[in-house]
């Protein structure tokens, strides 16, 4: 019985599909920020009121998942020019996919309090 | 049937038959002629690769600072209205910023979509219409985004 027939993917397969997942999510935010943000030329009160939509708990969490995605993206592609223009890019895509990765966690844990800050301290009180 | 009397083949397509060139003349099979597209397809995919690195880093530079201020400093989301923005953009260096990073992300982005749409819509009408849904929108965005920013008014009211 031959073992791993069935290819399951690699670092470079599943990086690759993280990074097209979270660039078609930061695509779709972009179009909805991009529309909240002319509402200043509606009115202030019409800005405020809808910004006031992105600092709720729930919303912040959604936050939270937008820098997860970002900073996941962007430290991946700075891999993607590695591999593409550094003449050892390929042969350390693997590592660089792990440096990634660990700078990613160090980030996001990071991020915990001045993104979700605000939302623990309205749901659990200051 | 009065003066072709001198050959026996008549008149031929391309060069004639002599001493010297006794045999039909065949084009190498690659060489470019009259009846070659003058450039097969232009580079376009090539500098859409290229577009997608180079503004990807200007758009870590751009997209993480924007993150920064707007999420992390100074109270993180809470602080953001109205006011807060006529106060940035009271600054042409974050008029700037701002044009700059939503151009290249809204390209970046719309390049990225273009290839998932190349890469997992196979019939042709699909393609054709989630294309032109996505050029529409990325177009409509982008002059939205351009004109807020160039029309602001903090005195609106």
């Amino acid at each position: 019985m031959p073992a791993g027939t069935l290819y399951r993917g690699r670092e470079g397969m599943w990086s690759w599909v993280a990074h097209r997942v979270t660039g078609v999510l930061i695509f779709f935010f972009l179009f909805v920020h991009v529309l909240d943000t002319a509402l200043v030329r509606v009115s202030p009160e019409a800005y405020d009121e809808v910004v006031a939509t992105y600092k709720t708990p729930i919303v912040a969490l959604l936050e939270y998942g937008l820098v997860a995605a970002i900073l996941f993206h962007a430290l991946n592609g700075l891999r993607v020019i590695a591999v593409d223009f550094w003449s050892k890019g390929p042969r350390y895509q693997k590592q660089m996919l792990w440096t990634v990765v660990g700078i990613w966690v160090v980030l996001m844990a990071g991020s915990l309090y001045p993104v979700l800050g605000h939302a623990a301290r309205e749901l659990f009180g200051s | 049937m009065s003066a072709d009397t001198t050959s026996a083949i008549g008149p031929v397509e391309g060069p004639a038959y002599d001493v010297d060139n006794p045999a039909p003349y065949i084009e190498a099979p690659r060489k470019r002629t009259g009846r070659t597209p003058r450039a097969t397809r232009g580079n376009f995919e090539m500098a859409a690769w290229l577009f997608m690195r180079l503004s990807g880093v200007v758009l870590v530079v751009l997209v993480l600072g924007h993150l920064l201020i707007q999420l992390f400093l100074d109270g993180g989301v809470s602080k953001i209205g109205f006011a807060f923005v006529a106060g940035r953009w009271a600054s042409p260096f974050w008029q700037v910023w701002d044009l700059l990073m939503l151009w290249l992300a809204m390209l970046h982005g719309a390049n990225g979509l273009r290839t998932v749409i190349n890469d997992y819509a196979e019939r042709p009408n699909t393609r054709l219409w989630l294309k032109g849904l996505l050029y529409t929108a990325t177009v409509f965005t982008i002059l939205l985004g351009t004109l807020v920013i160039f029309t602001f008014d903090p005195n609106i009211r």
